[in-house]
């Protein structure tokens, strides 16, 4: 993937935004779970002192993360997990390859796991010639289809009915045309079955990791973790080290919270604990760093290492919604990996914190109450001093400093604008201003606020005054 | 100098100097619900089945009423082996494939969201609560908590290999938003509620 060029967000959104009813479904699919969201909260007399509670734990963890490190690998130890520990991507395809070459396995089955998508696993154990099956139903689809996920939780949101159907028939021989979910999700159901069954090595993610007891949390509503864990030889769990938690029982506070925040369901099917590996099997834990421990030193952005991977500011992300998953060219899109990506790659990402606007509405959502929306604020800052956005903007935000610092150039430049808007509106209403993409231009006022307070703002303090 | 020894090294470095207090987790247990009730009503909520039972016999009749019998049926308890076969814990687990009906215990329920706690000395082979085409769990009202800060609270200390709770049927609606029972795991969940 980082081989293929990358498009910036606003010119993927503009693709994404030429099929208007497409849009439109689009948005109003992830409105809905925000919505289910919103009722499942609401039902929770004390969710914001759950929210406050799971953002303090997360604070406890960055600023102790260091011992509970040591302390969860001794724990896992005990408990006869192999622990692992890569410094970047590259490291951990590499150790994730040599378990699978050390039983001369050929083919896994991987249930959802951002990080490895992170770390682009798929294609380096393709080139390796490893094959990996996806076993979460929206991952399966979009695998068949040679696509990323789009979606942290939902990763086939971005597609109708009739794309998995017409996917599935070619891939597994469904009848043409058939659009039922049930059909194409028992279909699924059954080609994976026997991928379940025949496949030595099963990866997973991390949802938690406990330090206490060296034990970690696989949430999924499949049940395709434990499927894929339970049947295999070898299960290797994958994990940023961010997914630590202190304690057992902190666990009941983020499980509250995490799917309800996703999709408002009180609590996902399954919460699996994984502490001991099977009797003559084999479990292995890969801790990864990727850049988390430079977000850790950047001051302003550590709190993005809070994230629980929820989903919920994706839905209800205005630009998200209306731009779609694809468009942020991140294996987390939405706002909150607006937030993680620059940290991986400033050049590449730079267009990202700028995909927003600012409306505060992920902020308001957060589970664990990341400053989501003041952290895309001061990465635009961070990026521009960098020198990583591009002059055009430099250009125009130093004309706008100038106009605004400067009360006669701000009269002159309304009145010009004011005056061009209403007889020449081809002068702004045309293609070359972005303003006007998906949207008409207001309608133009008589007089400036200024004006207006000039002529009528003494009036107006005087009646005050009277009263 | 190892990767471990570089991360753990920089990650000491950046993480902030000032400790954090970890939080206290009281608070969040307070509750006036009816329990029983709750628990209920949320577990329909999510697609899964209560039936209440006061003797293991009501649920051999339940069963036998409602499932296949002809078909291949596994529990871990004895008072069921009328219906179902106990002699499967130590197989192969690809070999739990075929089976239709599951039926084991759980230690305990939440009201709030109707998870059931079940660990791997209850559960027979770690992979016998996804692989059947359906699931029952029976679960002893007196063992119903409020909320998931109770449920840590049981479970404390306890020692398991593997431990899951598991609320209602497997499912996905990775397809257009349209909720499927059914997805990898169980199409069905029984409740036995137990007096």
């Amino acid at each position: 993937m980082d081989s293929k060029k990358t498009i910036p967000h606003s010119e993927a959104a503009t693709l994404f935004n030429k099929n208007k009813e497409r849009v439109n479904w689009h948005d109003e699919t992830l409105w809905f779970v925000r919505e289910k969201r919103d009722r499942s909260a609401y039902q929770i007399p004390e969710w914001e002192l759950l929210r406050e509670t799971a953002s303090k734990i997360k604070l406890n963890v960055l600023s102790n993360i260091h011992d509970y490190l040591v302390e969860f690998e001794t724990n896992a130890q005990k408990n006869g997990i192999i622990v692992h520990w890569a410094a970047n991507a590259e490291e951990h395809n590499t150790i994730v390859h040599s378990i699978l070459e050390k039983h001369n396995i050929k083919q896994m089955v991987k249930s959802k796991s951002m990080l490895t998508e992170e770390c682009h696993l798929n294609d380096y154990l393709a080139e390796k010639g490893i094959e990996v099956i996806d076993s979460d139903l929206g991952e399966y689809i979009v695998q068949l289809r040679n696509e990323p996920p789009s979606h942290i939780v939902l990763p086939a949101i971005h597609l109708k009915k009739e794309d998995v159907s017409e996917t599935f028939h070619k891939h597994l021989g469904t009848e043409k045309g058939n659009i039922d979910p049930q059909y194409l999700t028992e279909s699924a159901r059954k080609s994976l079955r026997n991928t379940f069954l025949t496949r030595k090595a099963a990866l997973t993610g991390v949802n938690f990791a406990v330090a206490e007891t060296g034990e970690f949390v696989v949430c999924t509503n499949e049940g395709n973790a434990d499927m894929g864990a339970h049947l295999a030889d070898v299960h290797i769990a994958c994990m940023g080290f961010e997914k630590l938690i202190p304690q057992r029982k902190h666990l009941g506070v983020f499980l509250r919270l995490l799917a309800r925040s996703a999709t408002g369901q009180p609590i996902t099917t399954f919460s699996s604990h994984f502490k001991t590996p099977r009797e003559g099997k084999e479990t292995h834990i890969v801790i990864v760093d990727n850049g988390r421990s430079e977000q850790l030193g950047r001051e302003e952005f550590r709190n993005s290492l809070k994230c629980i991977r929820c989903g919920a500011c994706m839905n209800t992300c205005p630009v998200y919604r209306r731009s779609g998953g694809h468009s942020y060219h991140n294996a987390v899109a939405g706002p909150i990996g607006s937030i993680l990506a620059p940290n991986l790659d400033m050049k590449k990402n730079a267009d990202l914190p700028f995909a927003s606007t600012l409306c505060g509405s992920c902020t308001n959502v957060c589970p664990v109450k990341i400053d989501i929306h003041d952290q895309l604020y001061k990465w635009r800052q961070v990026l521009v001093k960098e020198g990583y956005t591009p002059s055009a903007k430099t250009i125009a935000m130093k004309t706008m400093a100038t106009v605004l610092a400067n009360p006669m150039v701000f009269d002159i430049a309304g009145k010009t604008g004011r005056f061009a808007m209403k007889n020449l509106p081809g002068l702004v209403n045309n293609k070359m201003n972005k303003w006007y993409d998906q949207r008409e231009m207001p309608e133009v006022p008589e007089e400036s606020f200024r004006e207006w307070y000039k002529k009528n703002g003494k009036a107006t303090k005087g009646k005050k005054d009277e009263q | 100098m190892s990767s471990k020894e570089s991360i753990l090294q920089k990650i000491k470095q950046n993480q902030p100097k000032e400790p954090i207090e970890l939080a206290n987790l009281e608070p969040l247990k307070q509750t006036d619900v009816d329990i029983l009730e709750q628990y209920k009503s949320v577990l329909k909520g999510i697609g899964g089945d209560f039936v209440e039972v006061s003797n293991y016999n009501e649920i051999i009749n339940f069963v036998k009423q409602n499932f296949d019998t002809n078909k291949r049926i596994l529990t871990t308890l004895s008072e069921l082996s009328e219906i179902a076969n106990l002699d499967w814990t130590k197989d192969d687990p690809h070999s739990l494939q075929d089976t239709e009906l599951m039926v084991v215990k759980a230690h305990f329920g939440v009201a709030e969201n109707s998870a059931l706690w079940i660990t791997d000395d209850l559960m027979g082979q770690r992979v016998s609560t996804f692989i059947p085409q359906y699931l029952a769990i029976i679960v002893n009202k007196s063992d119903l908590v409020a909320k998931m800060h109770h449920a840590y609270e049981r479970i404390g200390n306890q020692e398991y290999g593997f431990g899951t709770f598991i609320a209602g049927p497997s499912k996905t609606a990775d397809i257009e938003q349209s909720l499927v029972l059914g997805a990898h795991g169980a199409r069905g969940l029984t409740v036995f509620l137990m007096e």
